[in-house]
């Protein structure tokens, strides 16, 4: 009863065409000559499941398994062409940390920003301005525009404005492959803190041994079906034999 | 879709706060270029036009700078509203947010560029020894229109531009082309009545003569140019967001 999310018959086609039309001219000469291909598709075909409130669900597979289709779909961010997704709750969606920063503003302003597109309120950022700086270890170039950060500064503010609320729901993707191994456990370490407190997680990484230690179920997707669901260690031990 | 803008009312501001600080980044005067800017082209345009080609008309600056103020301000919101989408791609396929919000908030940053060049245009008004009635705060009313009417074309430009970024170029060349059929610097008497049909069907034309009635003539427009106001803003809006929430789930794929 206590479902945060039921996936129903999810299926994602893409209409892939030959080349990207861009142009009108482009786009009535293929017409003409008759060859405006659609390529369809197929994503994810066909996939339905059940995530509990409080559970971590780790989404294993090989490269092009419909992984990041599937994120993007429970994230608002892609309407799927048939099924339906149901979400009870508020998400918080890390599949790119640093999605919405602007290179040419500053650290501080971006705060604003992305804080603002993740739904927080102008006081409710101010008031975490000091615990979002020190997770990001940025004090120093908080006026600095971000684009002369590193790449992990930039992943690490990320990480630190989109972790500062504890959702309902988060969605980890590959994040956690970004920076180096102190800033990743400190990551891991924020998110066990988040599973305590009762936040639903949803986990894609190719990095099994921490899709072990953290998730209790795993779903496993290959060719964008369902091969299987179930916990950890029998799909984690198939997954691995399969591979390897 | 009201819950919606109220929900993210803080995200609208935002927006708008960047556009305006990246517009005068690393300016010394800032925000003050956006007085400055329509002051400066209405000196140099008046100083053309009443030397080289002279227009019989009475207080020319302040005629010249309500037309440029009108154009200008459907140009940059229109234009940046078009872009709107594209730019913000790689947030539109990381993040679920209401994408009409972009649009959105473009138009209204234009609008605050907008509120910035009132003061060029009081001063020249005191500086012309216009008279100034009470009726000058009717004035907002048509910017206010306007800014409808631009919303609805920007959203329709931000969805044809996802698809075809043609638009960019050919918008560019109707933009010069609508800058010379509304009578910004010319009185509309001039133009020839086998051609008076192109300003009548264009829809600028009416907003800005609603604005002109009432700064520059210090009189109440007629029902007339009110009712066709309000008619071209709602069914800009109309059209606007009818092509605009058909077509935003493919926007995904495309940008």
């Amino acid at each position: 009863m206590d479902n945060i999310i039921s996936v129903e018959h999810v299926k994602m086609k893409f209409n892939l065409m030959e080349e990207k039309v861009d142009t009108l001219k482009e786009y009535i000469v293929k017409l003409i000559k008759g060859n405006l291909l659609y390529n369809e598709f197929t994503a994810l075909d066909d996939i339905s499941f059940n995530v509990k409130k409080g559970e971590i669900l780790g989404i294993v597979g090989f490269n092009g398994a419909g992984k990041s289709t599937l994120l993007k779909i429970l994230a608002g961010v892609l309407k799927p062409t048939e099924g339906k997704v149901i979400i009870r709750g508020s998400i918080a969606p890390l599949i790119e940390v640093g999605a919405g920063f602007d290179p040419e503003l500053t650290a501080r302003e971006n705060i604003y920003l992305n804080g603002a597109i993740l739904g927080y309120k102008r006081d409710f950022i101010k008031k975490n301005f000091s615990k979002i700086i020190s997770f990001a270890e940025i004090e120093r170039f908080i006026d600095v525009p971000i684009k002369n950060f590193s790449s992990g500064m930039y992943a690490r503010l990320g990480f630190a404005i989109a972790t500062i609320v504890n959702p309902d729901i988060l969605i980890v993707d590959e994040v956690l492959s970004v920076g180096d191994f102190k800033f990743q456990n400190k990551c891991e370490q924020r998110i066990n803190e988040m599973i305590d407190n009762g936040t639903t997680v949803i986990i894609v990484s190719h990095d099994i041994g921490l899709i072990e230690r953290i998730c209790n179920r795993v779903l496993w997707l290959e060719h964008g079906k369902k091969k299987c669901i179930g916990n950890k260690d029998i799909v984690c031990k198939m997954y691995k034999s399969y591979g390897g | 879709m009201i819950k919606d803008i109220f929900l993210y009312h803080n995200l609208i501001n935002e927006l708008i706060k960047r556009d305006i600080k990246k517009k005068y980044r690393r300016s010394i005067l800032g925000i003050i270029w956006s007085m400055l800017n329509p002051l400066f082209m209405m000196i140099i345009t008046a100083m053309v036009f009443s030397h080289l080609f002279r227009f019989d008309i009475k207080n020319f600056a302040l005629y010249l700078l309500t037309g440029q103020l009108i154009f200008t301000f459907y140009a940059e919101a229109t234009n940046f509203a078009m872009s709107s989408i594209l730019e913000n791609g790689s947030l539109i396929k990381k993040v679920y947010i209401p994408k009409y919000l972009f649009p959105l908030s473009r138009v209204l940053s234009s609008g605050v560029n907008l509120c910035f060049t009132i003061p060029a245009l009081f001063l020249i008004m005191l500086y012309t020894n216009q008279e100034i009635h009470f009726t000058i705060f009717l004035s907002i009313i048509p910017l206010i229109l306007l800014l409808i009417f631009c919303l609805g074309i920007g959203l329709i430009l931000a969805t044809i531009a996802v698809y075809f970024r043609d638009v960019f170029h050919l918008y560019g060349v109707f933009l010069s082309a609508l800058n010379y059929a509304t009578p910004i610097f010319y009185p509309k008497e001039i133009v020839p009545a086998s051609y008076q049909f192109i300003i009548k069907y264009n829809p600028l034309y009416y907003y800005l003569e609603a604005f002109r009635n009432i700064v520059y003539s210090n009189s109440i427009p007629s029902a007339d140019i009110w009712i066709i106001c309000i008619g071209l803003s709602i069914t800009s809006l109309g059209l606007g967001l009818y092509v605009f929430l058909k077509k935003q789930n493919n926007f995904v794929l495309y940008i």
